[in-house]
């Protein structure tokens, strides 16, 4: 004797959110029932097991039927399949404004029971909106395993090594890496800016498009990111760092309306880059450098004989990274470059940020008094990404 | 010549990849009306394509406008092999065809296939002009309006209520035509819907012709249903009111060629009487009529009294030989309104009314239940020309509820519906409906003529008018206990009354009402032919008396006295009868308090038994206490015997607490039910339901039976806190909904692995799958708290061996808790100001129209006028508030704004419900009746999410396809929507499955009340002109 079928279909669809990220979350459906039951809240309706599992499996259709369209929100708009009550854009703002862009619900506390029923205040973005943004929402630790990785198919095998890690069933890092393969396979070759292509194409906020924009940019300059010296640094450093990659230093930064424009790197700029070596091999330029920056630091730096003794070095580190970036294979190690040659000297004499920060400006800022040097603007274009990718990656 | 089909393909979204080389489609669009086909371009290599066609037009007869539907192919251009069909889409264009229903049909629309579901949409745009055809003997019935709704639908208002009208339509399955075993199963399947919908369009245009016939121009309470008869084939059956409607917002409709006869039309009310000469003098006459139905102050009664006596003098006694029997006023106009009524019936084959609602004054008297089952066997139908057999049967089933409600001293069953249940070769067909006394003047074209209407009117007051008795005390079809109406005293109520129409909204209820249900599973021998047949009809009468048993007894449990919109389906499978009754327990005040069950042992020797039994006894009386705490069933213990007190009170339901002398009687039980099933050999056996002359109800324990019956009467899971549920249109007892509205469709198959089940067995799993259904509603729809869950329709069937399959199809809806708790005065007040309001509002419909100017001072000594007309009825407070929603200059305002407003959000949000109406909205315009049958059929089920997973996804897609009709036909709602069908099929060793859904309601436009008042209008209210003028077009 058992229960054949067993559906239930409104024509306003209804969508647990608690439910909803228990699916996103990668739950089977007796997983997500057990989660459910120790909320509490069978107690709370006086319902028993069995009415929880044939609900539970009710939204677990409904989610998957859904799926189709979100993989292609902008046809979630205008679908005619589910209506889905416009108030849902309220809850999603909201939940957008606390810019959770990176959601790792607890189980605990995505149980609260939300009212889908309470009248909408806010009907100008599309009802779907709420769904799209949770359902490409992606994990921190997941995040950080990919990123910079090929999004091939060889690495989506990997991928329950990265679940075995992180915790997260493979179920959703699946879906996760899915969703960045998608986006990136959308934007890849599209003119314009990346995030207002993400925007446009996926529905996504302002902040989860700018996210996605710096994990489509890492995966396709495949920067390494992976390596033990940059596990301190959070996927949110990164984002940073790529947005000021993207600004300043691809093809979309000189030009705005050309392919691959904010994926690429601007090459004629990065061959440039190897005329910056005047500053360290040319000695009396390197000397003068360094007496102009020491004259302007004294007094200010709480590190002042440290950087006196290792100015040379960091210049110099600064400098020859500037002129690996031609090779494909050195772009890559971008960061940990950075980390090796100028991050990890520094906190080993016990630089505090502000110590760096005016390290930095005064050491790019002075390079404009040297006459002999030819090169300001690329040098500008250069520090102004370097400095800033520092300042942010100098933490414990 | 009489007509032009113009059609328009836009454009196309969403199109599946259909060439995998390319991940693009290639597509066109074939446009076939009748046997015309046109085509669109090639829109080559795109999933959006922009067809932009011209118009296509189609010259065509009238009445092939009605029949054939329009038939929208969406195809992949493939150069080297056939081209390949993306999908379909069937459009029925009769609501163009009514001048008062939609003008235009423009939108986007789910290209849907059998196979696959919906793939991608195309935006199509129709209209039709039509030209006068004076052909007399035209075979068309343009014009006639169809309603799903049982009542009579809002913006119109009821000339004359002509009466039943019924078709039906045979032809062969084409699943079973030879054909079938070489084409493929979409082709089967297109072969089929194309079938229906024309079968549909043929049957509604038939069904129109008698209706013009009838001198009317509309029907009301059209219900369609299907009987898949298998090898012998298809039936497409009708049956619905005619009426004779009147627009009520454009006085001006009733000329306009839609109505076939205007001269009868329209013929005036004579107001010679007209309580208010105010209202008499100003604006056009006809809405004024109106007047005639609204609940009418207490005034009016004394002037009846006066005519009545000329009355009598014509009142010659037939059929009540002691006529004085009740001895009262009430005795003699009684009489003569049975012969008037009489008179206009009798010319009627079949005084039968589909409707559940009526408008105030016209129900009379209701008699009680009346149903009628027959067993037949089917046979293959020969001539699908001369569907005799078929008619033959329903017209020996229909005579039969006659003659029930003819011994009922009743001459018309209202809420009448008719059902078949089939498997394998045999077939149950059923009818019930409500045995009732209607006032004549709602029924001819003449009688509002020939009889002043004051005459007619029964003096009873409204609100227990109805339940006083309309047969003959001494002379009782049945036993039964009478006492005096414990609202006025002086005419004779019966204990209990069961009813298949809706609560009347005048009635005077105690309390809070509640879904009763009684629920039979009896195991069948399997069996052949005319065997069958007889095993079948040999089981019916138990059903039939065993289901009356839980209803009683669980309406007693309740401390209710009344059943409404009782609905009791008995369904047949291959080893088992399902029989399942539902209906809508209340406490009627005019009836008197239900006595307890009281428990009897047989052997009261043994002392644990007799403490088993007080046992139960304290456990029924608990259940019964707390029941009427939870449904505030606070019984009033006396009554008055001066009607001055009710009438003069307004609202007739006030119970004053005065004592008076009179007994209370002794409760007893008593049936109502008059029932009967014939066999094929038309054996016809009554049965007195009836429990003999107990006076208290007793259930004796004497077996394992008894035990079990009353264990499931407390099994009946309490409803959770927060929730009320009733299937009938209103929740008595709460008036005051707010916004919030949930449709949906809840289906359930049970699978039955074990083999030597009893029926006490199959009761018990029959019994859990309903209350395990209804416990996971309430579950879902947690977050409306507080809510009630209205038109709660449940369907069974076996669809095979083992399986039981339940449906349900409801709307939940929110309402306000803390004016819940008011005084329940206060709520009925307020159901009676909404009547009150509502014929205002018709009263000021007419002007809106006059005046192009919507200037308000046009309309303010109209409403001086109306408030004076309205005060003697209403309390001065809520008069304002009446008058403030019912402004019709809002609408007009609102109905201009939204289509200015609207700024391309690109889909209407369409509210669907199976009621008649939308909770803090107004119903502005009926655009068209949705009638719609569906096939999905897979052959990968598994990879489709199971049979769950496949239902799931076409359940969405029969709604999603509903919106999107009546969205393109302008409208923002379905209002009386129901799922006449779902059959579901299963293979899972072939992995196939298959699933038929039949949904029809009648789409509308509704307006918030809010909006109303205020006059910025949310976009998402799209008018008929918004969505028309191709907004819908934004891409």
């Amino acid at each position: 004797m058992a229960m054949e079928l067993d559906v239930f279909v409104g024509n306003t669809t209804i969508m647990d959110e608690d439910v909803y990220l228990l699916w996103l979350d990668g739950y089977t459906v007796s997983d997500a029932v057990s989660m459910r039951m120790k909320s509490g809240i069978l107690e709370q309706c006086g319902a028993s097991q069995d009415v929880l599992e044939s609900d539970t499996m009710d939204h677990y259709r409904t989610f998957q039927m859904t799926e189709r369209l979100l993989h292609n929100p902008s046809k979630l708009v205008n679908q005619l399949l589910f209506q889905i009550p416009p108030h849902r854009q309220n809850m999603l703002i909201e939940r957008w404004g606390g810019g959770a862009a990176i959601v790792k619900i607890t189980v605990q506390k995505c149980y609260k029971i939300l009212n889908p029923f309470s009248p909408s205040l806010a009907p100008s973005l599309p009802p779907s909106l709420a769904l799209t943004g949770r359902y490409y929402a992606f994990d921190e630790a997941f995040v950080r395993e990919v990123l910079g990785k090929k999004l091939s198919k060889g690495t989506k095998k990997d991928l329950d090594d990265v679940s075995a890690k992180t915790g997260i069933t493979l179920k959703s890092c699946r879906r996760q890496f899915d969703n960045f393969k998608r986006v990136f396979k959308v934007v890849e070759e599209m003119k314009g800016p990346l995030v207002e292509n993400i925007h446009q194409n996926f529905l996504l906020s302002d902040r989860l498009a700018r996210d996605y924009a710096a994990i489509v940019f890492f995966a396709n300059s495949r920067f390494e990111t992976g390596k033990k010296k940059l596990q301190y640094l959070t996927f949110e450093d990164f984002a940073f760092c790529a947005e000021q990659l993207i600004q300043n230093w691809t093809l979309g930064a000189v030009d705005s309306m050309v392919e691959d424009m904010d994926v690429d790197l601007d090459k004629e700029f990065l061959q440039d880059l190897k005329d910056l070596k005047v500053l360290i091999t040319d000695k009396d330029m390197m000397d003068q450098h360094k007496s102009l920056v020491c004259t302007a630091l004294r007094g200010k730096l709480q590190v002042f004989s440290e950087m006196e003794g290792s100015f040379k070095n960091l210049s110099r580190g600064l400098v020859n990274i500037a002129g690996k970036l031609m090779n494909n294979k050195d772009v890559r190690d971008l960061f940990i470059d950075l980390v090796e040659k100028f991050i990890e000297p520094c906190k080993s004499d016990k630089w505090s940020l502000n110590d760096v920060r005016l390290f930095l400006t005064q050491h790019t800022n002075s390079v404009r008094a040297l006459d002999a040097f030819k090169h300001q603007a690329v040098w500008e274009r250069y520090m102004r990404v370097i400095q800033s990718c520092i300042l942010k990656m100098y933490h414990d | 010549m009489p007509g032009k089909l113009k059609v328009r393909i836009v454009a196309g979204r969403h199109l599946p990849v259909m060439d995998r080389a390319s991940d693009l489609t290639d597509a066109f669009v074939e446009v076939k009306f009748g046997n015309t086909t046109f085509k669109t371009d090639v829109f080559p290599k795109s999933l959006n394509p922009q067809w932009n066609s011209e118009w296509f037009k189609f010259e065509v007869d009238d009445e092939d406008l009605q029949d054939e539907p329009l038939q929208i192919t969406v195809l992949d251009h493939d150069t080297y092999s056939a081209n390949d069909a993306i999908g379909k889409v069937y459009i029925d264009i009769d609501p163009l065809l009514s001048s008062e229903a939609a003008t235009v049909i423009s939108g986007w629309f789910p290209i849907y296939d059998t196979i696959h579901g919906i793939r991608g949409e195309i935006n199509v745009v129709v209209k039709v002009d039509l030209f006068n055809d004076l052909n007399r003997f035209r075979q068309s019935s343009c014009g006639v309006k169809f309603f799903c709704t049982t009542s009579i639908p809002k913006c119109y208002k009821v000339v004359t209520v002509h009466g039943f009208v019924e078709e039906l339509v045979v032809n062969e399955d084409p699943e079973y035509q030879w054909i079938d075993r070489i084409r493929t199963p979409r082709a089967s399947n297109e072969a089929r819907q194309r079938l229906i919908s024309l079968m549909s369009g043929e049957l509604q245009r038939k069904i129109g012709l008698k209706v013009l016939e009838m001198g009317g121009n509309a029907v009301v309470g059209y219900l369609q249903c299907f009987d898949l008869e298998g090898e012998s084939g298809l039936v497409v059956r009708a049956i619905g009111t005619a009426c004779t409607l009147d627009k009520l917002s454009n006085p001006s409709a009733a000329l306009l060629p839609a109505c076939n006869s205007p001269s009868k039309e329209i013929k005036e009310t004579p107001f010679s009487e007209d309580p208010n000469p105010n209202t008499h003098s100003s604006g056009p006459s006809t809405p004024l009529k109106n007047q005639t139905y609204s609940f009418s102050p207490s005034k009016s009664y004394s002037r009846q009294s006066s005519s009545s006596d000329t009355d009598l003098s014509l009142t010659p006694k037939t059929g009540m030989g002691s006529g004085g029997s009740a001895g009262k006023e009430g005795g003699p106009p009684k009489t003569l309104l049975r012969q008037q009524t009489q008179t206009a019936l009798e010319q009627r084959e079949f005084p039968f009314f589909t409707l559940t609602c009526f408008p105030p004054g016209f129900l009379v008297h209701v008699g009680g239940v009346v149903s009628a089952r027959s067993v037949k066997l089917l046979d293959r139908i020969h001539n699908p020309d001369e569907p005799e057999t078929r008619d033959a049967w329903w017209e020996e089933i229909r005579q039969e509820i006659k003659s029930h409600a003819k011994a009922l001293g009743c001459h018309a069953v209202i809420g009448y519906s008719e059902s078949t249940s089939i498997c394998e070769e045999v077939c149950i067909l059923s009818a019930s409906g409500t045995a009732a006394v209607l006032n004549p003047k709602f029924l001819q074209d003449g009688s509002l003529d020939n009889y002043s209407e004051h005459r007619l009117e029964e003096p009873s007051p409204p609100s227990c008018g109805f339940c006083h008795i309309p047969y003959d005390e001494l002379n009782m079809p049945f036993p039964a206990h009478l006492t005096y109406c414990y609202n006025c005293r002086k005419q004779k109520v019966p204990d209990v009354l069961f009813t298949t129409i809706d609560l009347p909204v005048e009635a005077a209820v105690t309390g809070k009402g509640c879904l009763i249900q009684a629920r039979l599973c009896r195991l069948k021998k399997k069996a052949q032919g005319e065997a069958n047949a007889t095993a079948i009809s040999n089981l019916l009468p138990f059903m039939e008396y065993e289901l009356h048993t839980q209803l009683m007894n669980k309406l007693k449990l309740r401390g209710m006295n009344a059943l409404f919109g009782l609905r009791i389906q008995i369904s047949v499978g291959e080893n088992m009868l399902v029989g399942l009754a539902s209906a809508t327990g209340v406490y009627l005040t005019a009836l008197p308090t239900p006595g307890g069950i009281q428990i009897a042992g047989k052997t009261p020797s043994d002392m644990t038994y007799e403490q088993h039994i007080s046992n139960m006894q304290k456990k029924i009386n608990d259940t019964i206490a707390k029941n009427k705490e939870l449904y505030e069933i606070t019984p009033p213990k006396l009554f008055t015997l001066d009607p001055e007190v009710s009438t003069f009170k307004g609202q007739n339901t006030e119970i004053s607490e005065e004592v008076i002398g009179s007994p209370i009687p002794e409760p007893r039980q008593r049936s109502r039910i008059f029932r009967s099933h014939s066999e094929s050999s038309d054996e016809i056996s009554e049965l007195d339901l009836s429990h003999g002359k107990k006076d208290a109800f007793v259930l004796e324990i004497d077996d394992a039976d008894a035990v079990e019956d009353i264990h499931s009467l407390l099994i009946d899971a309490p409803l959770p806190a927060g929730f009320y549920s009733c299937n009938t249109e209103i929740m008595p007892g709460i008036y005051n909904w707010t916004t919030g509205l949930q449709m949906f469709t809840s289906v359930r198959v049970f699978r039955l692995n074990n083999v030597n089940l009893t029926n006490q067995g199959l009761n018990k799993i029959f019994n859990d799958l309903c209350e395990n259904l209804l416990k996971s509603l309430y579950f879902k729809l947690r977050s409306m708290i507080p809510c009630c869950l209205c038109h709660v329709n449940f369907t069974v069937a076996v669809p095979e061996d083992e399986l039981i399959q339940v449906a349900v199809t409801a709307v939940a809806m929110t309402f306000d808790k803390d004016q819940a708790q008011e005084s329940w005065k206060a709520s009925v007040d307020k159901a009676l100001m909404k009547v009150i309001a509502e014929n205002e509002e018709q009263l000021q419909f007419p002007l809106e129209l006059c005046s192009d100017s919507p200037g308000a001072q046009l309309f303010s000594p109209r409403k001086g006028l109306l408030e004076s007309a309205s005060a003697q009825a209403i309390p001065g407070a809520q008069r304002a508030s009446s008058l403030e929603k019912a402004s019709p200059q809002a609408e007009g305002h609102a109905r201009v704004r939204s289509t200015t407003a609207y700024t391309g959000s690109t889909i209407t949000v369409v509210k669907m419900t199976p009621l008649s109406f939308i909770p803090g909205a107004k119903i502005i315009k009926y655009v068209g009746i949705i009638n719609m049958f569906f096939i999905r059929e897979t052959t990968s089920l598994r990879e489709e999410g199971g049979v769950s997973g496949f239902l799931h996804a076409f359940i969405a897609e029969v709604f999603a396809m509903v919106r999107a009709h009546v969205a393109a036909l302008g409208g923002n709602a379905v209002v009386s929507y129901i799922m006449k069908e779902c059959v579901f099929m299963e293979n899972p060793n072939k992995n196939q499955a298959q699933c038929l859904i039949n949904v029809s309601g009648d789409a509308v436009i509704f307006v918030r009340e809010s909006e109303l008042e205020a006059i910025p209008v949310q976009p998402q209210t799209t008018s008929s002109q918004a969505s028309n003028s191709g907004a819908d077009v934004t891409t």
